[in-house]
């Protein structure tokens, strides 16, 4: 019954809590380029407006392809806050990515296939480092199911500082923000053709958007694992400033190439993340059995 | 109703300008002007735009591709000339290779005068082809609902 409220709760508030997110980030990069910037509820007319055009599907499948991303995010999303097992939401979201990269490709334009091909880099970057982040709050928690995380003793803050900064690195690459918005920027004007998204359009396009709000929840709401045992004043504090700090990088860097971000988020998966999780395994294993960890 | 005035997202595209219009339009968009507070962004993607900002006068080697770019922006959609030569050719209308004026290739919604044209005129001209997309969403979606009755 409480996984069934945690659900349906996610499908109806998270696009909510996604469009207002989307909304301040707007406003506060805005502010850092000293403008106004748009109002909060910009991307809902953006959704509205995308909604209303007239629809251009250019091929049998790329409306297939956008629907399945759409429904898998949503599904790995409803899993998370359904108290699920982790592995299966990081399973369904990596099947919404990679019919996000279907749906590019499925067209002849050569701008699409970059996105799509640069798309795939991306997942490559972040996929370990999503996975160790599941290791490592298993290492924890003792489970990889979320509600038993959530009452897990020992606080993941503590023990897992180099995973907490891993996941914050690859979060970088999953909110499409500089360095790392290598297949399409999350601010369509700092691009000249956007490459992944570059023959979406219209009401296609909007669903690829209402996708990127529920992945952004589920995000936020897998960073809020690590926050948890601080209560959640401070849970929801620490997680406005590490969105905060992600509109900083995204403001003061420019796009890397590829080769740079496939190098540098394996090697933040290999410092930050395994190193944290093999010395976590070895304390748990021949000081702390006792049960101290 | 739907929201077409409010997320009007253009193109820029500049048939035969002597870049002169360009630079004014590209001053339009940054921070000092803040056109994105008004829900405005350049896409640079005819496919996702609703707005094309066009400059200079239309020749022969690209009246297709102001045709083309016309062409795959989405219903409803706006065009915006601006300049002297996007209206008549200006003083290039007499050339062996012009045309003339944007609208001898495609429907143009609002005229934007001047040499080059100012930003001042050319947000007025943007903002008047707001209303014009606002009606034109609002035509769409009366068609539509007397479509299904």
């Amino acid at each position: 019954m409480h996984a069934l409220i945690g659900v349906v709760l996610y499908l109806l508030l998270a696009p909510v809590a996604g469009c207002l997110l989307a909304g301040l980030d707007r406003i506060a990069t805005a502010r850092m380029q000293r403008r106004q910037g748009p109002p909060l509820l910009q991307p809902y007319y953006d959704f509205r407006k995308l909604l209303s055009k007239q629809g251009a599907q250019i091929n049998a499948f790329q409306g297939f392809y956008v629907g399945g991303f759409l429904v898998f995010t949503a599904l790995a999303g409803g899993l998370f806050f359904a108290g699920s097992d982790l592995l299966l939401v990081i399973f369904a979201l990596t099947v919404g990515g990679v019919l996000l990269v279907l749906a590019a490709a499925s067209a002849g334009s050569p701008f699409a296939h970059f996105g799509a091909e640069r798309e795939l880099i991306q997942m490559l970057a972040y996929e370990p480092m999503l996975l160790m982040t599941a290791v490592g709050l298993y290492l924890a928690g003792g489970s990889f199911r979320v509600d038993e995380l959530l009452g897990a003793p020992a606080a993941p803050l503590i023990v897992l500082p180099g995973v907490l900064l891993g996941f914050l690195f690859i979060l970088t690459i999953k909110l499409r923000k500089s360095p790392f918005d290598l297949s399409a920027s999350h601010h369509a004007h700092q691009e000249l053709v956007r490459g992944l998204t570059v023959e979406l359009s219209g009401p296609h396009l909007a669903l690829v958007e209402l996708g990127h709000w529920y992945e952004n929840v589920l995000l936020l709401g897998i960073l809020w694992l690590f926050l948890a045992p601080l209560g959640w004043p401070l849970a929801a504090a620490g997680t406005a400033l590490a969105y905060l700090l992600e509109i900083v990088v995204d403001n003061s860097s420019s796009r890397l190439r590829w080769e740079t971000t496939l190098r540098a988020s394996w090697l933040a998966a290999l410092v930050l993340g395994a190193t944290n999780i093999l010395l976590l395994h070895y304390l748990q294993h021949h000081y702390l059995s006792g049960g101290l960890l | 109703m739907s929201h077409a005035a409010k997320s009007p997202w253009v193109l820029h595209y500049d048939a035969s300008s002597c870049n002169g219009c360009d630079i004014e339009v590209l001053a339009c968009l940054t921070p000092v002007y803040d056109a994105e507070r008004l829900g405005l962004i350049n896409t640079g993607n005819p496919k996702h735009a609703d707005v094309l900002l066009i400059t200079g006068g239309v020749n022969e080697q690209n009246f297709e591709v102001v045709k083309t770019l016309y062409s795959q922006m989405l219903e409803p959609k706006v065009v915006v000339a601006i300049g002297a030569c996007a209206l008549s050719g200006g003083i290039f209308r007499d050339c062996y290779n012009i045309r003339g004026g944007v609208d001898t290739a495609i429907p143009v919604d609002v005229y934007v005068p001047g040499c080059a044209a100012r930003p001042q005129a050319i947000i007025e001209g943007v903002a008047k082809a707001l209303g014009i997309l606002q009606a034109k969403a609002d035509g769409r979606d009366l068609e539509s609902k007397k479509a299904v009755a």
